[in-house]
């Protein structure tokens, strides 16, 4: 017990965590603590390290170089009392499909050493928290994908973790479920005191987290905020939507050379200047419309995303990892 | 590293296997093809080969009755196998499908994922064949307690063993195609050298030396033994322990695969 004492303040730690499948490393000296109570974002794009540092963090890898401590407890020396203390919901399903709801659940109470009534009223609470006792006869090959998901975090919440670790928890479900989602998670975080991790490729998603780790290519890029991620570039950006596109781009590129200028989605998105105050960016707005005004459908003054914040720390693009990683490099 | 500290938690290893034992027969029984399949392949084999191959084979004094009698504890460790083969190409799906990544994440030792496996297996297996048995018995199979006993005995260590040698071979793969392959390669000719098909002091030297070689050899001819006294030679102790000491060291195997060979989850 006096081992556990020690990092007991952190909810989660990482210290010089580095990992390599054969010779290609994949984690490179990645480090960060984890407030308790916190909502954590790992963003990256894929092939950036975050789902084998999910794979870590969860305990389904052997931990190599570094140390890690979950919920208080070193890992993998104290592997077992950690896992009790943390809830896991993996990016693919662990729900036998061929189970019903409750036998799912109540497999789960079982792996975590909970039995009889105890376990039974747990299972009864949370699957009406998630609004799911109605379906608890039900084979789980009958539950829509949204469903499904609840479930899932149903199951992982049932030994009441101190720590939660969500691997893409919205991929595969609609726009509706996944706002359901994220509001079970808020109000989870809020009355329990819950930590929670979450991987994520999706920049929107990230914005609610408290607390953002970036990573690229198995490095930490960021361990911040995201509102202090996004102070990184101070100033706004500008986006022209114009069926003459690469005129505006061409010309544009000699006035304001030394700019960053570049297509993104159809648009022509122009980064601010260092040092740029709101008032550059209005008259930088109305002088694009003096010039091009016949021929822009749209023109946007937007605070900058994460998605430029990735590219300011980087210096490439969030996505255009994606299609490295398969091999087309655009670089 | 993992594997020590994964067996501290002793409480839940109980209730661990118990968990993960039921949830292998509840989708074997909710799986309606999976029991026809089961128990309607061995019975074709048993009047095919039976009845209809046994005849040409009738050699020297040995009618086609007898031959039907001398396949059926074959067709009984064909029952086990392909139990066996059902039940752990499963752990493949399990890992594709995330199952099995959140069972290795809870507190549970491995071992107790091992021993849910290779119970679940031996369950499934000896309900079988038990229900084969009671089809068979008005056939005119010997039946006292005592044979009874090591009929069930003897299946309920095949069932261990050969689940458990499914379960090496499908622990470090990761897709149900290879096992396929691996199948073919090595759990067929394992039961058709077992002298489940023919006799090993019928057959040639090198072919009576393999099939001496084969541990499923002992098991099958523990069941000749509790099902026709008198026609086999088997030495009921020496025969159990070789049984026994082989389904111990396929268990212990599977432990240690599990504990050291760490498979990439999709």
């Amino acid at each position: 017990m006096q081992a556990t004492t020690v990092a007991k303040e952190s909810a989660l730690s990482v210290n010089g965590l580095s990992y390599a499948y054969g010779n290609r490393a994949v984690l490179d000296r990645v480090s960060f603590q984890v407030e308790k109570g916190d909502l954590i974002g790992i963003l990256g794009p894929n092939g950036s390290g975050k789902t084998t540092l999910f794979r870590l963090l969860s305990t389904l890898y052997a931990a190599p170089s570094g140390m890690i401590t979950l919920a208080g407890y070193v890992y993998p020396a104290q592997a077992a009392a950690a896992r009790r203390r943390m809830g896991i919901v993996f990016q693919s399903p662990s729900l036998d499909k061929k189970l019903t709801v409750a036998e799912n659940v109540f497999h789960q109470g079982h792996l975590y050493g909970l039995r009889g009534n105890e376990l039974r009223k747990r299972v009864e609470d949370l699957l009406r928290l998630f609004g799911m006792e109605e379906r608890a006869g039900d084979l789980v090959e009958t539950l829509s994908g949204g469903q499904q998901r609840r479930v899932e975090i149903a199951k992982a919440l049932l030994h009441e973790p101190e720590l939660l670790l969500l691997d893409e928890p919205s991929t595969g479900i609609d726009p509706v479920a996944r706002r359901d989602f994220w509001r079970h998670l808020f109000a989870l975080k809020e009355q329990k005191g819950l930590t929670i991790l979450v991987t994520t490729h999706l920049l929107d998603e990230a914005e609610r987290c408290d607390r953002l780790l970036i990573l690229d290519r198995g490095k930490r890029v960021a361990w911040e905020t995201p509102s202090r991620l996004r102070a990184l570039i101070p100033g706004s950006v500008l986006s022209i939507r114009s069926p003459k596109l690469s005129e505006i781009e061409g010309e544009l590129k000699q006035l304001w050379a030394g700019r960053l200028i570049r297509r993104v989605d159809g648009m022509l998105r122009i980064e601010p200047r260092s040092e740029e105050s709101v008032e550059d960016a209005m008259r930088d707005a109305a002088s694009l419309l003096q010039r091009f005004g016949a021929e822009v459908t749209a023109l946007t003054v937007s605070q900058p995303s994460l998605e430029d914040v990735f590219l300011h720390l980087t210096g490439h693009h969030f996505e255009s990892q994606n299609t490295e990683s398969n091999g087309i490099s655009d670089q | 590293m993992e594997s020590r500290t994964s067996s501290i938690v002793s409480g839940s290893f109980g209730l661990g296997v118990y968990t993960l034992w039921k949830r292998e027969v509840v989708r074997f029984l909710r799986q309606k093809n999976r029991v026809v399949g089961a128990l309607g392949t061995p019975l074709v084999f048993w009047f095919l080969i039976g009845s209809g191959v046994g005849s040409s084979f009738r050699t020297g004094g040995t009618s086609s009755g007898d031959y039907f009698s001398y396949f059926f504890p074959g067709m009984l460790l064909l029952v086990v196998l392909f139990t066996a083969i059902f039940s752990t190409i499963s752990l493949i799906e399990d890992r594709r499908e995330g199952f099995l990544q959140a069972v290795l994440v809870a507190p549970v030792p491995r071992s107790a994922v091992v021993a849910a496996k290779l119970l679940g297996g031996m369950t499934l297996s000896v309900l079988q064949c038990l229900l084969i048995y009671l089809l068979a018995l008005p056939l005119g199979l010997h039946f006292s307690l005592g044979s009874f006993a090591l009929v069930v005995a003897t299946l309920c260590l095949l069932g261990l063993a050969l689940t458990g040698i499914g379960y090496l071979l499908a622990w470090p793969l990761d897709s149900v195609q290879g096992y396929h392959a691996l199948m073919n390669l090595l759990l067929m000719p394992l039961w058709l050298l077992s002298g489940a098909l023919f006799p090993p002091d019928g057959s040639v030297g090198w072919m009576r030396a393999i099939i001496h070689a084969n541990p499923l050899y002992y098991g099958l001819e523990l069941l000749r033994a509790a099902l026709w006294p008198g026609r086999s030679s088997a030495s009921l102790w020496l025969f159990g322990a070789i049984t026994l000491l082989f389904t111990a060291a396929v268990g212990l195997a599977a432990v240690v695969i599990t504990d050291r060979v760490r498979v990439k989850h999709p």
